[in-house]
């Protein structure tokens, strides 16, 4: 069986599932359970000041027959006594010494209050600390969260304060809600921060109640934006984290967050270089149990690809995330459509009329109508087997074109020398 | 001899009639059922499962696409998932307790997702075999007695703990009534044997054609072992006990359903018209493969009404289909024919009090006899109990009914060395409650010889979970 250890900038873990700083992680009680269970490590529910919270907090998007496809939070930092949270924390590491704890903290924008709560931390055992620059909501109002990690100078800052007194490895969790993530990273960084932690939840309005007009999720009518997480905020947290993961100027390690609700997801964030990920949604769906299938799934699936441990694979992905201007333009792909398995749906000719290429026709065959491309027309943009319902039905197919691969940057270089050079790629119509 | 023989089928028909009655899903659609299923937390598939198959997560690691960890979160459970998964009675037990029962949603198919993940098992043997192994010897020896489920069962949990098991079997082929028993088109014999293997893959020696009493003195066996597990199922099938019953053209349903799952279809002989006596579900096995096999007319005698009938709904539905034709509160009273059976004699019942089983107990109707051509009579009455082989051979305490008696939860007999379990315990239930005895008799076992207390059952391992959970108490069904 594979070695499932992590170490993520100097936090060492038995397997590299981590609870995020959320309602799940919200006391020691909780914490100490989770562990019974299989997790590696838990950043507590955020520390600082004393707050008061709303009633009707998290709102659900449900897909279809989905539920809580995208979920949304206005909830605060813990309610809890500091003093509270402390004493569990000392608890919960001295009877699970091998499992990892983080505290989150969250403090007013002030020096000595900073680092007075950091050297209180410093003493309970914990084997690190995240520093929540990411809520949206609420906390962000009062000049924390997302309003640090939204202003470069003031992350490098207080990252600074906290790693003058702070004993133990300091992450700093990003936001998304900035337009280029990677300046936030390179704050941090410069701050010495050990690590990244990313992404924080999405700014989010839920939807709104069409017969009294209030937003979910709703407080005696009104409603403000919340956090967005859960499995459609994947796809932006996948990007993020490759983005720090790939900048020459941050080279820290990454804690992957959003939407992690499978081993198979966070095989995907380690791809892009996380070394740790942290999951809340999925937990708060379906409880700490779910740590059970991503830890024999993740350990099966190192086994059958022969990575004895995570460092074997952590990262491997990232030299094949490109720059678009990199592509290979003389790439060809043209739909094929297994007219045995075509149930008859036409979504894909649909699809493609409006809203693609009007590249699949109908045609009479076995007595019914079936697709069939048109190959000239197909500019291989694989919509019609995404829309299709049969798996396997409709396969994208590559098509040797005897042309050498070119990318934009190539053809450019290219032009430069000959003005008149054949460009790459194809005519569309 | 049978009078007059149903016509041939063509091979083509036999292969559709014998064709898997509930075929297996494509990939596609299996993971979209198992993306249906809601994660019940202690879930009530999981309680109503008497192995305690923890089926929410094996569902979840279809959908993840963690085969190997859905296989063997089954097969941890029960070993033999993948028959358990073709033709356990789902709707009265995981799919029955389904919570989108309670919300007009079809259940989950829990048994065709089971068939799929098992199914890739063994599909991929080479890659997935290496998943169990036998313990480290611990130098303890233990004897099953019966080749079937229970014993299966018993020493597969009991051989990767380390302990050298031995199978002693009287039968030619191993595996029990899942071998010789199941109708064709739920389950081949090949399939079962497939279980078996992995049984001996774990280390487990099967001694085939081999009866204690006659082959093994029981004094040599006890001596020899630190522990018996009695796993003998049931005998031969209970007597009409009415004239006529020696005619040719009688057989009984167990010797029939054998015969049909070793031969060529085509070498089966059924005769033209078929009257099966008795409606348990080895009756709908024995109506259904005659009428598939070409039998114009199956008539299913039974003396009580369709409330009482002990067959499943699902089952009586199968027979139904098949065009088998039910004659309720009617009794056989002779079987009449010059050698070979010509037809049956037969009275009208009617309901009276109701009698030490509970049921309204059937009472003839006087001058009400009438007779059914027939040219084959199928015996379904259920089959003997196996008391006397118990108490004889074995020295056993046995109910009065002839079914051995165990502690409930360790399933230890009156002599404290041997264990039993499966039909010769419970008179005759399915393949999953065999399974169950000998998982749970493993585990006493093993916490005698050893004192240690392994989780051998889903029971065990939910209750951890549930109070690791701190939720509220709960009873087991």
């Amino acid at each position: 069986m594979a070695d499932l250890s992590i170490n993520c900038g100097g936090i060492k873990s038995p397997n590299p599932f981590w609870l995020a700083s959320a309602p799940p992680t919200n006391s020691g009680a909780q914490i100490q359970r989770a562990f019974d269970l299989g997790w590696g490590g838990a950043v507590w529910k955020t520390l600082g000041e004393t707050i008061i919270n709303v009633n009707s907090r998290f709102w659900s998007l449900d897909y279809g027959p989905t539920r809580m496809m995208g979920f949304n939070n206005i909830e605060l930092i813990t309610a809890r006594p500091w003093d509270t949270n402390i004493r569990e924390i000392i608890e919960t590491k001295k009877k699970y010494p091998k499992n990892a704890i983080i505290v989150s903290l969250m403090i007013e924008s002030k020096r000595e209050s900073w680092q007075k709560a950091v050297k209180e931390v410093n003493d309970t055992g914990c084997d690190g600390i995240e520093l929540n620059f990411g809520c949206p909501h609420g906390m962000s109002e009062r000049g924390m969260g997302s309003a640090v990690g939204q202003v470069p100078e003031y992350t490098k800052m207080i990252t600074e304060w906290v790693k003058e007194v702070a004993e133990v490895p300091v992450l700093v969790k990003l936001t998304p809600n900035i337009s280029n993530v990677a300046v936030v990273g390179r704050a941090a960084a410069a701050g010495k921060a050990d690590g990244i932690s990313l992404i924080n939840t999405v700014n989010s309005i839920m939807g709104i109640n069409l017969d009294n007009f209030a937003p979910y999720p709703s407080v005696d009518g009104k409603g403000s934006h919340g956090g967005y997480c859960g499995p459609a905020v994947k796809p932006i947290a996948l990007n993020m984290v490759s983005t720090i993961a790939k900048d020459a100027e941050i080279g820290i390690p990454i804690s992957g967050i959003g939407g992690i609700a499978t081993w198979q997801d966070a095989v995907e964030f380690m791809l892009l270089g996380a070394s740790s990920v942290q999951v809340c949604t999925a937990v708060m769906h379906y409880g700490y149990r779910i740590v059970e299938d991503m830890i024999d799934g993740l350990s099966n699936w190192m086994d059958e690809k022969g990575y004895k441990k995570c460092t074997d694979f952590i990262g491997k992905a990232l030299p094949n995330i490109k720059d678009w201007s990199d592509l290979n333009l003389n790439y060809k792909l043209v739909a094929r459509i297994n007219s045995d398995l075509c149930i008859g749906c036409e979504l894909c000719h649909v699809a493609a009329w409006d809203g693609s290429h009007q590249c699949i026709d109908l045609e009479m065959g076995n007595g019914h109508r079936v697709p069939v491309i048109n190959d000239p027309e197909c500019v291989g943009c694989n919509l019609c087997m995404l829309v299709c319902p049969v798996d396997g039905c409709i396969q994208m197919v590559e098509v040797p074109t005897g042309k050498k691969p070119m990318s934009w940057h190539q053809y450019q270089a290219e032009l430069a020398k000959n003005p008149k050079c054949e460009p790459p790629g194809y005519i569309e119509h | 001899m049978i009078k007059n023989l149903a016509p041939k089928l063509t091979d083509a028909e036999y292969e559709k009639n014998f064709a898997d009655i509930n075929p297996p899903f494509a990939p596609h659609n299996s993971k979209m059922e198992a993306n249906r299923c809601l994660y019940c937390f202690d879930a009530p598939c999981t309680r109503a499962c008497p192995t305690h198959i923890d089926i929410p997560a094996f569902i979840k690691k279809i959908a993840s696409g963690n085969m190997r960890g859905s296989a063997k979160e089954i097969i941890d459970a029960n070993i033999l998932g993948m028959s358990c998964g073709r033709i356990c009675p789902v709707d009265s037990l995981c799919e029955g307790a389904c919570v989108y029962n309670e919300r007009d949603t079809e259940a989950i198919e829990i048994g065709r997702l089971q068939r799929y993940s098992i199914d890739w098992f063994y599909e991929n043997w080479d890659k997935t075999k290496h998943m169990f192994k036998a313990g480290k010897a611990n130098g303890k020896k233990v004897a099953c007695i019966g080749g079937g489920p229970s014993s299966l069962s018993a020493a597969f949990y009991l051989a990767q703990l380390g302990y050298a098991v031995t199978i002693y079997d009287k039968n030619d082929k191993p595996g029990g009534l899942n071998t010789y028993g199941i109708a064709r088109y739920k389950m081949s014999a090949a399939e079962a044997l497939k279980e078996v293997k992995l049984v001996e893959h774990v280390g487990v020696k099967f001694k085939q054609k081999c009866e204690i009493g006659k082959d093994v003195a029981i004094d040599k066996l006890t001596k020899d072992n630190d522990a018996i597990f009695v796993g003998v199922g049931l005998g031969e099938t209970e007597d009409l006990g009415i004239p006529g019953e020696d005619l040719s053209g009688v057989v009984d349903a167990i010797t029939f359903i054998d015969e049909l799952k070793h031969k060529k279809l085509r070498d089966v002989r059924i005769g033209r018209r078929v009257a099966v006596i008795g409606a348990g579900n080895t009756s709908v096995d024995a109506a259904t493969q005659s009428k598939r096999l070409g039998a114009e007319m199956v008539m299913v005698l039974y003396r009580r009404s369709e409330e009482e009938m002990p067959a499943y709904e699902y089952e009586y539905e199968i027979a139904k289909k098949d065009g088998c034709v039910y004659y309720f509160l009617t009794a056989p009273k002779r079987i009449v024919g010059k050698g070979a059976v010509e037809g049956i004699e037969c009275v009208r019942m009617k309901l009276g009090e109701p009698d030490a089983s509970g049921r309204p107990s059937p009472e003839p109707i006087a001058g009400s006899e009438f007779i059914l051509e027939c040219d084959m009579v199928i015996k379904s009455l259920g089959q003997k109990k196996r008391g006397d082989f118990a108490k004889k051979v074995l020295g056993l305490k046995t109910d009065g009914r002839g079914r051995i008696t165990v502690d409930e939860i360790t399933m230890q007999t009156s002599k404290p060395k041997f264990y039993a379990g499966g039909d010769c315990v419970n008179g005759g239930r399915e393949v999953v409650n065999a399974v169950a005895h000998g998982k749970r008799a493993a585990w006493a076992i093993h916490k005698k010889l050893s004192g240690e207390d392994v989780d051998l059952d889903g029971l065990w391992k939910n209750e951890t979970i549930r109070r690791k959970a701190s939720t509220a108490e709960h009873q087991y069904a």
